[in-house]
């Protein structure tokens, strides 16, 4: 494991650690707002792999308002790609936080483990 | 499956699967050193082909237009479920009372609502041409419409976003973007085809349908977000069984 | 700019866990909005000025004001069931 390799693999270790954050606490969680959260942190590790994936260090926006046409830009397909991204987490965000009010309205609980045993 | 055994398990397939993608991680290129075509060839041909400046809104509204579309219709989608679940089958008339917050915050926020909205239009009008867009644009004008709420005008708040234009304004955006591709339909070209006179690159009516599909999803998703604070504030505003 | 960036990667690992392990939900809504904005910085420094507008409008403000409007409700919701619990008895 040389410098540059660990240089190298640094935004994706962050991405899997991110990720895991995110599951960590959607197994561990005792509130289900903290599990909306939670979720919400694990949908965050995907951008940072997209953005990794199309770096360059050299390269400027991919906006030409003010560049001449030529010039070493990253790559815009992956951003386009993260816009979508984060419009679906707030969407699932707001559907699942919805699902939680009418979780707590019927069962008056917010414990995702005491959800289970109110039935009937 | 108590919680000591699901985080064991979740500590072994988790190790597992790290490992695994940390194998896999070190064969993609190095970080930073990005070599694909398909973004090179975008970047070099949006200009020409488009008449647009900002090329990730380009590829957003006019390449993949078509995941976009899917996009705003999943946004739309899940505004109605949130309404489904949580409207009120019984509304009640009648609002709550103004509470004490300082003279300073109120002021504050009635002064920004009219810069914040502006400054909205600003960035759905401009996404051609510089980032922004459509989607950015529409939520920092529900975030205009929210410092109402801020301010403690109960009365104007509840006005206004409980209005049923909005979610008129609603529909007409999420529909406006489809009607927009079935119009190429119409001419005789595939779906979503760019074919309104594109213009002079830098001028804010240029690059045809993607200011109008700019414009479109700015108005569904301002609306989407007033309606879905309109919905989760609901019971709140009438001061519903606060006797 | 190698160095920075690799800080603020390691900052934003560190930020995130930090919101997983934040238990209260109140405190855990401004962890949220920090983190965000954290990630929107990097999407700004990872030269992406489209996705970082997008992330500041969503996850530094929309989302935070989705969950506190949740919370405001479960809890008008407790309160006015408290209320008529304590008016039927």
């Amino acid at each position: 494991m040389t410098a540059t390799t660990l240089f190298n693999i640094v935004p994706y270790a962050v991405a899997a650690w991110l990720f895991f954050c995110g599951l960590y606490g959607i197994i561990t969680s005792k509130h289900l707002v903290h599990t909306v959260i939670s979720l919400a942190v694990l949908q965050t590790s995907t951008y940072v792999l997209l953005l990794a994936i199309g770096f360059r260090w050299q390269g400027v926006a991919p906006v030409f308002a003010d560049l001449s046409p030529g010039v070493v830009t990253v790559d815009p397909v992956v951003q386009a790609l993260m816009l979508t991204d984060v419009v679906v987490e707030a969407t699932v965000v707001a559907l699942f936080l919805a699902m939680v009010v009418k979780a707590h309205e019927k069962a008056g609980t917010l414990s995702p483990d005491d959800l289970k045993m109110m039935r009937g | 499956m108590n919680a000591k055994w699901r985080l064991r398990l979740f500590l072994v397939a988790g190790a597992v699967f790290l490992f695994l993608y940390l194998a896999a991680a070190k064969n993609l290129p190095a970080w930073g050193d990005y070599r694909g075509p398909y973004g090179d060839v975008m970047s070099s041909l949006s200009v020409y082909e488009r008449h647009a400046t900002d090329v990730v809104n380009a590829i957003d509204y006019d390449y993949r237009g078509f995941d976009t579309l899917g996009e705003e219709f999943i946004l739309f989608t899940s505004i109605i479920g949130v309404m489904l679940l949580l409207r009120d089958p019984k509304p009640k008339s009648g609002t709550k009372d103004e509470e004490g917050l300082s003279k300073t915050v109120k002021v504050t926020a009635t002064a920004s609502f009219g810069l914040t909205l502006i400054f909205g239009l600003y960035m759905c009008t401009h996404g051609q041409l510089t980032p922004g867009g459509g989607f950015q644009g529409g939520v920092i004008i529900a975030t205009a419409f929210l410092l109402i709420f801020v301010a403690q005008n109960m009365k104007s708040f509840k006005a206004i976003t409980s209005h049923p234009l909005m979610e008129v304004l609603e529909a007409v955006g999420a529909s406006l973007y489809a009607l927009t591709g079935l119009s190429a339909l119409l001419i005789g070209v595939p779906f979503l085809t760019n074919w309104i006179p594109l213009g002079t690159t830098g001028d804010v009516f240029s690059s045809g349908t993607i200011a109008i599909i700019s414009a479109s999803v700015g108005l569904e998703v301002a609306t989407g977000f007033i309606l879905l604070s309109y919905t989760y504030l609901e019971e709140i505003l009438s001061g519903k069984g606060e006797q | 700019m190698k160095v920075a960036a690799v800080l603020l990667l390691l900052l934003i690992a560190v930020s995130g866990f930090m919101v997983v392990r934040t238990r209260d939900v109140t405190a855990q809504i401004l962890s949220l909005s920090f983190y965000g904005l954290l990630l929107a910085v990097m999407f700004f420094m990872f030269q992406a000025p489209d996705v970082a507008l997008s992330q500041i409008v969503v996850g530094a403000v929309a989302l935070p004001l989705m969950v506190m409007l949740a919370l405001a409700r479960m809890k008008h919701h407790e309160k006015v069931k408290a209320a008529r619990g304590k008016n039927e008895r």
